[in-house]
């Protein structure tokens, strides 16, 4: 069914939900969120751009087999892990580097959970949509 | 340390991750996987030797100490089931090169066979209770994939039973973690051990164990839970039964002894009460099941429930002996089992069929495939001098210094009902001319494929042997094992940061 009043209202909504899960990943450190729930969000925004264009549009917008993105979902969490090897630390020790930090300021902390966290947004967003077209093409 | 405590599942996960993204490369998804087992195997070698020099040792995974973060844990017990697990991986790894087609390969097969291994070898390094959790769900998908991998209709049908009844397991385990971390406020094991000895809750107490014995007895296929084993055992390729019989059953019975031994206080007796049962009706109807299979592979997948019921009667009886006895039993039944599925899969390349009315004459077509089947079933079978003697000797002395002596009736009887068993497989695939002539001999198979097919066997048989001949190492590793058990004090002092005051 093809629905001018979806497919529009889809341009922005997706884009929203896109940011929207961005948002749910940086803020899952400390608060609730983080990259499982971060993942399902973004995608259910190309499950909603599947529903209103065409499986074969939501393909193409995703740019990479949703299989190959949840494998190199993986492999980033698993390096995720080299940082505290190389120093030395238990597996999965989180390492953080500030950059930018001034006198009282501590800078932009980026961490090992954080690349922990960006693999699971991959693996979770490869893996729901692999099953998603899987169903959806039969 | 923390490394490797961790490398048991972090390698076949990169491993099986490689061997994906190469699964339309399948000569290399192989040469990937086949690397991953012999690395793997390296690495739980050195683990063992490690814990026999030490005793326990512990890790605690992203520097959190314990009980904050989730520690990895590996005793005596784990240990041995670690080097098993090792071994098991490599020698069905080898087999599968043979035994496991090419559409299977490219649609995966060689990936969640690495990922099966990550959540085995997971179970048995970790010391946390959501964690052991997780690796069974790691399982169970890696399991359902495999069991399913191929598509055929009646690969489905088992594999949807196999599915789920398993769910319902993760289920009761569910709850049941729920409601342990509402009683104690933990979920490390350690920290459990401590915490409820002062737990004052019996009904609690009475109504987790219930829960716990139903999850893990699901998984372990006791009686009367086992119906999904026999529903689904017998429709993958034979390298997967192989090492779902190997590895799959045996963490359910070790996450039963380690709930009951580390976790539960000793003299809480319902829990053991209510395993002896379980036990010993889980030996006879599994045995009785198989004596009215005429299928190669189906008899051998009920013979995998009753051996599982000698398994938890070590745990049921609970004493230094029968403890040590089902490690024994245990490292016996995992080498001998897994070998005599690998063995029926060759059976049946010759043969060309489970059934046992459609084949024969094996003997003649190879002495060599006969003898080492001769070996593995009799020590299945508890004929001395081979490691299922032991074994049983054990378990039986230990019924009888507890004056159970309808226990030690019980598992006499299914000793003798399980030679019937392997003589019914001797004597129709073995002994008899083939029906229709059809046998070909081992020898036409290609150089390469004898190799894959026989090299895991003649090790596996090879281990059988020695354990047999020299069973004394063995032994007493389990009863040092055994007294680790009994006494958690050890362990917990191993993962838990000494307290101030």
């Amino acid at each position: 069914m093809i629905s001018l009043i979806l497919q529009g209202a889809t341009r922005l909504l997706v884009a929203l939900i896109l940011l929207f899960s961005v948002y749910m990943l940086m803020r899952g450190h400390n608060l609730p969120g983080g990259g499982f729930i971060a993942g399902l969000i973004a995608s259910a925004a190309f499950v909603l751009y599947a529903l209103a264009w065409s499986l074969r549009e939501a393909r193409e917008a995703l740019r990479v087999s949703p299989v190959k993105l949840a494998a190199i979902g993986a492999l980033i969490s698993l390096a995720s892990a080299v940082p505290g090897m190389l120093k030395g630390f238990p597996p999965f020790t989180g390492l953080w580097l500030f950059i930018g930090g001034g006198a009282g300021d501590k800078g932009i902390p980026i961490s090992t959970v954080l690349l922990f966290d960006v693999g699971i947004y991959l693996a979770v967003l490869g893996a729901v949509l692999a099953l998603f077209f899987t169903i959806e093409e039969d | 340390m923390g490394w490797l405590l961790a490398l048991p599942f972090l390698l076949p996960i990169a491993t099986g991750l490689l061997a994906m993204a190469a699964r339309r490369r399948p000569r290399q998804a192989r040469a990937i996987s086949l690397a991953g087992c012999i690395g793997l195997f390296v690495v739980v070698v050195i683990i063992f030797v490690r814990v026999l020099d030490q005793g326990t040792i512990a890790a605690q995974m992203g520097n959190w100490p314990a009980p904050f973060g989730i520690s990895l844990v590996v005793d005596r017990l784990s240990a041995i089931m670690l080097l098993l697990a090792g071994l098991v991986g490599l020698a069905v790894a080898i087999f599968a090169q043979a035994d496991v087609d090419l559409r299977r390969e490219v649609l995966g097969f060689q990936g969640f066979y690495q990922l099966l291994l990550a959540g085995v070898c997971g179970s048995f390094v970790t010391g946390d209770l959501f964690n052991l959790y997780v690796w069974f769900e790691v399982m169970l998908i890696a399991s359902f994939a495999l069991l399913i991998l191929g598509g055929e209709r009646a690969q489905l049908d088992g594999g949807i039973k196999y599915v789920a009844l398993n769910l319902v397991s993760t289920l009761f385990m569910l709850m049941a973690i729920g409601m342990v971390y509402g009683l104690t406020g933990t979920l490390n094991m350690a920290a459990l051990h401590v915490a409820f000895a002062e737990v004052d809750q019996p009904a609690a107490l009475h109504m987790l164990a219930v829960l716990l014995i139903v999850a893990f007895g699901i998984k372990a296929a006791l009686f009367p839970l086992y119906f999904w084993l026999p529903a689904s055992y017998h429709v993958p390729p034979v390298a997967v039964t192989a090492v779902f019989a190997g590895l799959l059953t045996k963490v359910g019975v070790y996450a039963l002894i380690r709930t009951f031994t580390l976790i539960f206080p000793a003299d809480f007796r319902f829990a053991h009460d209510l395993l002896l049962i379980a036990a010993l009706l889980t030996m006879l109807s599994g045995v009785i099941g198989a004596a009215s299979q005429f299928e190669f592979r189906k008899i051998l997948a009920f013979h995998i429930i009753s051996q599982i019921g000698f398994l938890v009667l070590g745990l049921a009886l609970f004493s230094p002996l029968a403890l040590a006895g089902s490690i024994f039993y245990m490292v016996h039944n995992i080498v001998a089992k897994t070998n005599l599925l690998l063995i029926s899969g060759t059976a049946r390349r010759m043969a060309g069929s489970f059934k046992l009315a459609e084949i024969g004459g094996l003997y003649r077509a190879s002495p060599v495939l006969a003898a080492v089947f001769f070996i593995a079933a009799f020590s299945l079978a508890g004929f001395p001098p081979l490691s299922g003697f032991w074994a049983k000797l054990m378990l039986v002395s230990a019924s009888l210094e507890q004056a159970a002596y309808w226990v030690a009736a019980v598992a006499l009887i299914t000793g003798a009902l399980t030679l019937f068993s392997m003589s019914k497989i001797w004597s129709e695939a073995f002994w008899k001319p083939h029906p229709q002539d059809g046998v070909r001999a081992l020898a036409s198979l290609s150089a390469t494929e004898r190799v894959q097919r026989m090299l895991p066997a003649i090790l596996l048989v090879a281990i059988s042997l020695g354990l047999g001949l020299f069973p004394q190492p063995l032994i007493h590793f389990c009863e040092v094992a055994a007294k680790e058990l009994l006494d958690p004090a050890a362990y917990v002092a191993t993962v838990l940061p000494a307290r101030d005051g």
